[in-house]
C-alpha cells in the first residue's frame, strides 16, 4: 500500500492517511462505546439509588455486566489503540508500519465486542465483567474476548513496527518525543495485559464448550486479574501521557526535566503491573508474603511514579506559564490558566481527580490489612470511577476537542458547551464519587440489586446515612450522565454537522512555546500543591488504619 | 515541548526541588510499604493464611458433623443456630443462594471459622461490621476470628453469584 501523505497546517506535523483514518474509526468506536455504557449507567444508577429502584433483578444484573464490559474495556481500548496510532506514526512524522493489518485488527476488535454485547443483551452472560468461573457464560462470549484482546493486540504491534520504521526511515533526530515514549509505557503495558486475556481465556471458552471440565477458580482470579487490573494500568500511562499532551497543546508547557517525566514512565513498566494482584488480598490461595510484596507494586515504586507526574505535569505548565509573565504571587500562573478551554479544564480536572480522590483511596484500600474494610463494597467502586471515569475518561473528553478539529478537521460545534460539558460530567461525578465511597464505608456491597435487603433470607437493617449517601450518589449520577449525553452529542455532531477547518496556519488555535530564557524558573505553586496533596493522603491513609482497628479482631 | 523529539544532551541535572519532592515521595512509600508487616505483628486484624484444598462433598460433611454436634439453640428462617464451643472448629458454608448454618457466637472468644462454597465464587462480608472474605469452592479458608461487639450481624454476599445473588444472607449472634 503506498502512504499518501498530508502535511498538517496547524502543527506542522505529517500525517499518513492510513493512520489518520485508523484513528477516526476507533474513535468513533469508542464513542459508541460510551454511548451504550452510558444507556446502561442510567439504568444501573436508577436501580442502585434506593428512592428509585427501577430494574428487577435480572435486568440489573445484565444492564450491570453490560455498563462495565462497554465502559471498561471498549470505550477506553478503543479510544486507546486510537492514541498509539496517533503517538506513533503522526507524532514522529512517518508511515504506519502495517495499514492492511492494522484494518484487521479494526476488524476483530469490533467483532469481538459485537458478540459480547449480543452475548450479554440476549441474557446468555449474567456473569459481570469478571465472569468468575465456575460461573459460566455462553461460550461466544468467550469467544468475543480471545478476538477482541487479539485485534486490540494487533494495534499495538503495529504501534511497535511503527517506531521501528520511523528510526529506520529517520523521520526523526535524537529521542522519541515524550508523548510516544509515555504511549510506548502504555503499549508495553497493554501487551501483558492482552496476554492475559489470551491466556485465561481460552481455557475458559474450550470448558464452556466442554472440551475441559474444570478451571480452578482461585487460578481464574490469579490469572483474570492480569488481564482486569494491568488493563487499568494501560490508562494510567496513556492518560498521563495526555495530561503532557494537552498540557502542550493548551499552555506551551515543557517538562522541567525530561529525564525526571521518563524515569517515572519506566517506573510504571517495571512495577505497576503488580498491582493485578490488589482483587486478591482477602482470597484463601496466596500467602500474606506473597500479598504484600505484589500489592506494593515492589514497594510503592509505582506509586512514586505517579507522585513525580503529579509534580511534574503542574510544574510544566507552571513553568510555561511563569515564562509568560505571570510571575505574581505562589498562584497567578494557574489562576490565569484558560479553564474556558475545554482540554485545559479537562487536564486539570482529571489530574486533580485521579490525584486526590482516585489515586489516594486506591493506594489506601489497596493496603493489604486495609482491604478487608473495602474489599467488594461501594468502595470499591467510588474508587474506581475516580480513577477510570474522573481520571482517564475526563482526559479523553478534553482530548477529543483537539481531535476533532486536527484529525476529523471540523469546528467543535459549540466550544462553550463543551467547556460546559467537562465541568458538569466532572462536578457530578465528584458528588457521586464522595456518595458512593461513603455509603461503601457502611458495608454497601457492590453488585447487588438491593440494598435493602427486601427480598433476602434475612433483613439486615441499613444505617439510615447509608441511604442518604446512596441519595447524594445518585444526584451526582445523574448531573455525570448529563455531562457524558451532552459529550456524545458533541462529538456526532461535529462530525456530522462541524464547520470544516481550513488548511491555513493558526486556524486551531494552539499554545505558543514561550522562549526559554535559560534563567532559572521556580515552580513553588507547584511545590505548595503536592505537599498539600502528600498531606491529605496521610490523614486518610491513617484513619482507614484506625477504622480498621475498630473491628472485630481477626487472622 | 512533549511533543517533539530531544536531540543534543537531555539528560541534564535535575532541580533541587524535584530532588525534594522524589525524596519525600519515595519516603512516604516506604512507610506505606512497612506498614503491612507492621501489622502482622502489632495489629490485630489481618488475612489469615490457613488454607486447605477441599472439596464441596468433603467440606458439606465436616459442615453436617458440625451441625449434628451443636449445640443447636434455635432455629432461625429453617436455619439451624449453633453456638458452638470456642474449643472446637466452627464451619460455615456458602451455597446458591445461602449461608448455612446460623451461628451464635460470644464476644470477646477466639473462633477458628472455616469457609467454604458449594459452587460458586462467593464473598463473606460481615454487615454492617464490613469484614469481607472472599469464598471458594475447592478451597477452605480458615479465620481465627474474635467478636468484639454483640448483638446481631448478618453475612452478606458480596460477590455476584447469579439472579439469586442479593437473597444470600446469612447470620451470626454474638452476646
Amino acid at each position: 500500500m503506498e502512504a499518501v501523505f498530508r502535511t498538517c497546517a496547524q502543527t506542522g506535523l505529517k500525517i499518513h492517511n492510513q493512520a489518520e483514518r485508523l484513528i477516526k474509526v476507533h474513535a468513533v468506536a469508542g464513542v459508541f462505546a460510551i454511548l451504550f455504557g452510558g444507556i446502561a449507567a442510567v439504568l444501573v444508577l436508577l436501580t442502585r439509588w434506593p428512592a428509585v429502584h427501577l430494574l428487577d433483578p435480572t435486568s440489573f444484573y445484565r444492564a450491570l455486566t453490560f455498563h462495565g464490559i462497554n465502559m471498561l474495556i471498549f470505550w477506553i481500548i478503543f479510544f486507546e489503540i486510537a492514541v498509539l496510532y496517533f503517538a506513533g506514526p503522526i507524532v514522529l512524522s512517518c508511515r504506519l508500519a502495517w495499514p492492511r493489518l492494522g484494518w484487521a485488527g479494526f476488524g476483530l476488535m469490533v467483532a469481538g465486542s459485537l458478540l459480547i454485547n449480543t452475548a450479554i443483551l440476549a441474557g446468555r452472560a449474567d456473569v459481570m465483567m469478571t465472569s468468575y468461573a465456575p460461573l459460566q457464560a455462553v461460550s461466544y462470549f468467550y469467544l468475543g474476548w480471545i478476538l477482541f484482546a487479539v485485534g486490540a493486540l494487533i494495534g499495538v504491534c503495529n504501534f511497535f513496527a511503527t517506531l521501528v520504521v520511523a528510526r529506520a526511515e529517520r523521520t526523526y533526530e535524537g529521542s522519541i518525543p515524550l508523548v510516544t515514549f509515555g504511549a510506548a509505557t502504555a503499549a508495553i503495558i497493554a501487551v501483558f495485559t492482552l496476554a492475559h486475556g489470551a491466556i485465561i481465556y481460552i481455557p475458559t471458552w474450550l470448558w464452556s464448550l466442554g472440551i475441559i471440565s474444570y478451571i480452578d477458580p482461585g487460578i481464574y482470579r490469579l490469572v483474570w486479574w492480569g488481564l482486569g487490573h494491568a488493563s487499568q494500568q494501560i490508562n494510567v500511562a496513556t492518560m498521563v501521557t495526555i495530561w503532557y499532551l494537552l498540557a502542550t497543546l493548551t499552555v506551551g508547557a515543557t517538562p522541567v526535566n525530561e529525564k525526571v517525566c521518563r524515569s517515572a514512565f519506566v517506573l510504571y513498566i517495571l512495577f505497576i503491573n503488580l498491582a493485578s494482584a490488589h482483587h486478591l488480598l482477602v482470597d484463601p490461595q496466596l500467602s500474606p508474603a506473597w500479598k504484600i510484596w505484589n500489592t506494593s507494586y515492589g514497594m510503592y515504586l509505582a506509586v512514586l511514579a505517579s507522585m513525580i507526574h503529579g509534580m511534574t505535569v503542574p510544574a510544566s505548565i507552571e513553568v510555561a506559564q511563569r515564562r509568560k509573565g505571570l510571575t505574581k504571587g505562589l498562584f497567578e500562573w494557574l489562576a490565569k490558566a484558560p479553564w474556558g478551554n475545554p482540554g485545559f479544564a479537562g487536564m486539570a480536572l482529571s489530574l486533580v481527580l485521579f490525584g486526590f480522590i482516585g489515586g489516594i483511596t486506591g493506594v489506601t484500600f489497596g493496603a493489604e490489612q486495609i482491604n478487608i474494610i473495602s474489599h467488594n463494597t461501594l468502595r470499591i467502586t467510588g474508587h474506581f470511577h475516580a480513577t477510570v471515569v474522573a481520571g482517564t475518561t475526563i482526559a479523553f473528553m478534553a482530548l477529543t476537542y483537539y481531535v476533532l478539529p486536527l484529525i476529523f478537521r471540523r469546528y467543535v460545534i459549540s466550544q462553550k458547551l463543551a467547556t460546559l460539558q467537562i465541568y458538569l460530567f466532572a462536578i457530578g461525578m465528584t458528588i457521586f464519587i464522595g456518595g458512593m465511597t461513603t455509603a461503601g464505608s457502611y458495608a454497601i456491597p457492590r453488585r447487588h440489586w438491593d440494598v435493602q435487603f427486601a427480598t433476602s433470607q434475612f433483613q439486615p437493617p441499613v444505617e439510615a446515612a447509608a441511604f442518604l449517601f446512596l441519595g447524594i450518589m445518585g444526584v451526582g449520577g445523574l448531573f455525570a450522565l448529563a455531562g457524558g449525553a451532552l459529550y456524545v452529542v458533541l462529538t456526532v455532531g461535529t462530525v456530522l454537522f462541524g464547520r470544516r477547518v481550513p488548511d491555513t496556519p493558526g486556524a486551531v488555535p494552539l499554545a505558543a512555546l514561550p522562549q526559554d530564557k535559560g534563567q532559572h524558573v521556580p515552580i513553588s505553586g507547584t511545590l505548595v500543591l503536592v505537599f498539600v496533596f502528600l498531606a491529605s493522603f496521610i490523614i486518610y491513609y491513617f484513619l482507614n488504619w484506625k477504622w480498621l482497628a475498630d473491628i472485630w479482631l481477626v487472622k | 515541548m512533549s511533543l517533539q523529539p530531544l536531540t543534543g544532551i537531555w539528560w541534564k541535572k535535575v532541580d533541587s526541588s524535584e530532588k525534594v519532592w522524589v525524596g519525600i515521595a519515595l519516603v512516604w512509600c516506604l512507610i506505606l510499604f512497612a506498614m503491612m508487616p507492621l501489622w502482622h505483628l502489632k495489629g490485630g486484624q489481618n488475612p489469615s493464611f490457613n488454607t486447605f484444598r477441599t472439596t464441596p462433598d468433603a467440606f458439606l460433611k465436616k459442615v453436617e458433623a458440625f451441625v449434628e454436634a451443636g449445640p443447636k439453640v434455635a432455629e432461625d428462617k429453617g436455619l439451624p443456630v449453633i453456638a458452638p464451643d470456642p474449643q472446637k472448629e466452627v464451619y460455615m458454608l456458602g451455597r446458591l443462594w445461602q449461608w448455612y448454618p446460623a451461628l451464635k457466637l460470644k464476644k470477646g472468644q477466639t473462633y477458628r471459622l472455616h469457609l467454604s462454597s458449594m459452587d460458586l465464587v462467593h464473598g463473606f462480608s460481615l454487615f454492617p461490621l464490613n469484614l469481607n472474605f472472599m469464598v471458594l469452592p475447592g478451597y477452605e479458608y480458615v479465620l481465627t476470628i474474635t467478636p468484639t461487639t454483640t448483638g446481631e450481624v448478618f453475612v452478606v454476599c458480596n460477590e455476584f453469584c447469579g439472579i439469586g445473588h442479593h437473597q444470600m444472607v446469612g447470620k451470626i449472634t454474638v452476646e
